[in-house]
């Protein structure tokens, strides 16, 4: 009989504290946002597809040494280089040297699986992920992503 | 009280709308109840999501009606009717106020509680009728509730009608004017001569607790159970047929807290005893509705055991020894 009785009165004092609980929460502020009109700011390890960055004079800290490229594990990055010959003293006589410059950085997102090997690999820090997060479309090349463009678009 | 037939077709008009717009608000109120407790808005656009009742009516308007093959058709056409119609016609006799009411009867209480019946009623046509397995068992299962709450229920309605004398919603409501001590939730009454009634808070809390269980609300809710029965009873219904369902529940609703302020909170009458009118009536049934919402987005649902062992173990005795209780001290004092 005293268990019975105890029963219903824990039973009930319980469910008074689940009320409590869900009456205080009611007057705290929301947290979360109207999201097309509001956005909140991306947490610093969030992986986003990956961006070049630029050193102090804007121009791309990638020295295309390729290593991003052999890292990735699904070949979804494309660095296109020229070699260029250009003309340089040395020891009071003019030499011609032969040096690598970027022109093309393309990543296909649609395979990319977001692993950051590139991210790790690169030894300039070339490169990190940013914080886009609205990506869809219908087309498949609105993915193929040519990063040195968006870098210009970026600085422009 | 003299009721013509222009009279009664203007209460029923009103009882209707004013059914009708609770149902619609009250449903925008769950949400936005719903997301502050979630800590987040609900529906807010256009000013706290005032339009969003009547989008939702048309939406559900101008959706086609399917009926499932192999269905019942008459049955399955005539279940959300009668969800919804036992709840309207409950308001033609509710008192909002001492002048206001449709039609006072002598025998408000059984006729409302004739009319609650019904709705296990919709609820069991509704999942027989659209040959649904999922629909079928909950039928079943909200007809075990039904019967099973309706027991506790009217065992404490004959105490408040023992301690009023009287079946008329108005007289109830009368009889406990002139502030909160007059209430009949009130444990000591002064109203003719000094009565003790110890046990009448436990009484409102097991009427509050049986139309929880009366109108399927959360935690409840078996009769819909989404995690097990896809919709329960409503899982073949779309257009207005699940629209009717909803504002029936949502009207009931509002006649479940209604009788709970009339039963126990002294209707219309004001806690300190000044200015009772139909303003402090609305104010109770709104803060009770406000419960039934805060209750429903904090429990989650009972099992089916739980919920019959609650109604038989607990609630009949304690309710069974509380009638005995009140007749004893109404024939002592």
């Amino acid at each position: 009989m005293g268990a019975y009785f105890s029963e219903i009165f824990l039973g009930l004092w319980s469910l008074l504290i689940g009320l409590g609980i869900t009456f205080k929460e009611f007057f705290k502020p929301v947290v979360t946002v109207p999201y097309p009109f509001k956005t909140i700011k991306m947490s610093d390890r969030y992986r986003g597809h990956i961006e070049l960055v630029e050193d102090e004079s804007g121009e791309p800290k990638c020295i295309a040494c390729m290593m991003c490229q052999r890292a990735c594990p699904s070949g979804c990055i494309s660095i296109t280089t020229k070699t260029e010959k250009y003309e340089v003293e040395v020891d009071g006589e003019m030499k011609t040297k032969k040096r690598k410059i970027l022109i093309g950085w393309d990543l296909n997102f649609t395979t990319c699986s977001l692993c950051g090997q590139c991210v790790e690999s690169c030894n300039k820090d070339a490169i990190n992920f940013s914080k886009e997060y609205n990506l869809a479309s219908f087309n498949k090349e609105d993915f193929h992503f040519d990063l040195l463009n968006r870098l210009k678009e970026r600085n422009s | 009280m003299d009721l013509t037939i222009f009279n009664a077709v203007i209460a029923v008009v009103i009882a209707i709308a004013f059914a009708a717009a609770n149902a619609a608000y009250l449903v925008l109120a769950e949400r936005r109840g719903a997301g502050r407790i979630q800590r987040r808005p609900g529906p807010n656009v256009n000013l706290f999501g005032i339009l969003q009742p009547p989008c939702d009516g048309i939406k559900l308007m101008t959706k086609q009606l399917m009926i499932p093959g192999g269905a019942d058709k008459a049955l399955f056409m005539v279940a959300p009717v009668l969800a919804m119609a036992p709840a309207i016609m409950s308001f033609v006799t509710i008192p909002f106020s001492d002048t206001i009411v449709a039609h006072s009867m002598n025998i408000g209480v059984l006729m409302i509680f004739a009319f609650a019946s019904f709705g296990g009623m919709a609820i069991l046509l509704a999942g027989w009728g659209s040959r649904n397995k999922y629909g079928v068992m909950a039928a079943v299962r909200a007809v075990s509730q039904n019967i099973s709450y309706e027991v506790p229920m009217l065992i404490t309605v004959i105490t408040v009608v023992m301690m009023t004398g009287s079946m008329d919603l108005r007289e109830i409501s009368l009889s406990q004017s002139g502030g909160i001590w007059n209430w009949n939730i009130f444990p000591i009454s002064m109203k003719d001569g000094f009565m003790l009634q110890p046990m009448m808070p436990i009484s409102f809390l097991i009427f509050f607790i049986c139309s929880l269980a009366e109108t399927n609300r959360a935690p409840f809710d078996l009769g819909e159970a989404e995690s097990e029965l896809v919709a329960g009873f409503h899982t073949e219904y779309g257009s207005m047929g699940f629209g009717l369902f909803f504002m029936g529940e949502y009207a009931n609703i509002v006649i479940g807290a209604s009788l709970i302020t009339i039963l126990f909170l002294g209707g219309w009458d004001c806690p300190l005893g000044l200015y009772p009118g139909v303003w402090w009536f609305l104010l109770k049934i709104y803060l009770l509705i406000f419960s039934f919402i805060w209750i429903r987005w904090t429990f989650p649902r009972t099992t089916i055991y739980g919920l019959l062992n609650l109604s038989w173990k607990i609630l009949i005795p304690i309710s069974l020894f509380n009638l005995l209780l009140t007749a004893g001290l109404l024939k002592v004092f």
